[in-house]
């Protein structure tokens, strides 16, 4: 067993785990943060993406004793509780969705690759930085429309907070 | 996955001592490891995470002379903005890794360990004669790169960092297996003072090899069009699923026109 200690969401949480556990499983069945998902057992769906340290991982390539000491956000912790956010809210608007499974990692995939590109994303870039995450609806031409206007959206935010 | 015993190095000689254990394996990013430990293709009773180390992290260039640290990610060598203006080819490289979370977690000294048949990085490193340091020697990486997913590494022995000399000229080009992103065949051309080294990946019957033809080819004019009619055996070649050892043959060619072309362009 080894004691964890981690910041989920902005939750300080300890706990006693045994070396095995992946964080997928420790966020799902010992935090209850069910919106993680487990789509495949080989490291490639990316259902289960999270952020740890700022950077989208897979949560199921990973032991939560690898994560301890790290600060982790998971889908439960993107919005500030206000209301969705811009990236959610895309997806809503845009039907980013079909049956939702890989939803979650697509979500947290999508915002870790806005961030990472600041100066904007193109069509081309989103569907090769999607290369971790698979929608096995294949409905990947509205995940790609959501994410360009979520970067959209979000630049000119920052646009207005700049100017405010 | 069984059960396992998770340590954190905390310095390389803590390292050393965890790996008195019997069986213990080293833990980097835990690309391979892990999905391997999942399907309990690897059950290892102890793993050491060296993740932590701080000596193993950074990249530094320093006039022609570039030092990765063994724990560097992929995310990290491709970004990394020096080493970006001093060998942009490996950066490349490093941006064809996987996929974004993968290069965000897996790390260089952890590729070359495992030495996969068809990671990126063995190309690079035998086409740039890099030199791998250890904990114990310093050794080139002909040296190091043994066979499929064999190397020079003894038993508690650990990639601290590679090092290379920048190259005038360095490519490289892969043809990424379509699920796996792995190259089912990828070339890495380098060309400086020492001559022209050309190494490939994911076609070789035993790993990573440097492709004569195509370095006698190049040595006499590093242009892509020196590469025409030229042809490289199927022999020693893999032969599966996905290309038969005919089609890898061709793809060592067309890929070493692109890798020439990238470090001309």
């Amino acid at each position: 067993m080894s004691d964890v200690s981690l910041t989920v969401n902005g939750r300080q949480v300890n706990a006693a785990v045994e070396d095995r556990t992946l964080l997928v499983h420790f966020l799902r069945e010992h935090l209850g943060l069910t919106g993680t998902h487990v789509g495949c057992d080989t490291s490639q769906c990316g259902a289960c993406v999270v952020h740890v340290d700022g950077k989208a991982v897979k949560s199921c390539t990973m032991l939560a004793a690898q994560a301890s000491g790290s600060t982790v956000v998971t889908i439960e912790g993107l919005s500030d509780g206000t209301g969705l956010h811009p990236v959610q809210a895309a997806f809503k608007e845009n039907h980013g969705l079909q049956c939702g499974f890989c939803t979650p990692g697509m979500i947290m995939a999508a915002t870790d690759m806005i961030n990472r590109h600041p100066e904007g994303l193109d069509e081309a870039t989103v569907r090769a930085e999607l290369e971790g995450n698979i929608c096995r609806c294949t409905g990947y031409h509205n995940i790609v429309k959501s994410i360009l206007a979520a970067s959209q959206a979000m630049a000119k935010g920052k646009g207005r907070a700049k100017a405010a | 996955m069984y059960s396992v015993t998770y340590h954190r190095a905390a310095s390389l000689s803590d390292a050393a001592k965890l790996a008195k254990k019997d069986e213990a394996k080293f833990l980097s990013g835990g690309m391979t490891l892990i999905p391997a430990m999942k399907t309990r293709l690897a059950a290892p009773p102890d793993v050491i995470d060296l993740t932590h180390i701080a000596e193993l992290k950074g990249i530094t260039v320093s006039g022609k002379s570039v030092t990765i640290g063994a724990a560097t990610t992929h995310a990290e060598v491709a970004n990394n903005a020096k080493l970006k203006a001093a060998c942009p080819a490996i950066c490349h490289l490093a941006s064809h890794i996987g996929d974004p979370h993968v290069r965000h977690r897996g790390t260089i000294g952890g590729s070359i360990a495992n030495n996969d048949p068809a990671a990126d990085y063995p190309a690079a490193l035998l086409a740039l004669d890099a030199t791998i340091v250890t904990t114990k020697r310093e050794l080139a990486a002909e040296k190091f790169f043994k066979g499929l997913f064999e190397t020079a590494l003894k038993d508690g022995e650990i990639v601290k960092a590679v090092r290379f000399t920048v190259p005038a000229k360095a490519g490289y080009a892969k043809f990424p297996n379509p699920a796996s992103r792995y190259a089912m065949t990828g070339v890495f051309v380098a060309s400086g003072k020492e001559g022209v080294r050309a190494a490939v990946t994911g076609a070789g019957d035993d790993g990573v090899f440097r492709s004569r033809p195509i370095e006698a080819a190049l040595a006499r004019n590093f242009e892509a069009a020196a590469l025409e009619g030229v042809s490289v055996p199927s022999d020693g070649l893999m032969s599966d699923l996905h290309a038969s050892a005919e089609y890898r043959a061709n793809l060592v060619v067309v890929m070493a026109k692109r890798a020439v072309m990238a470090a001309t362009g």
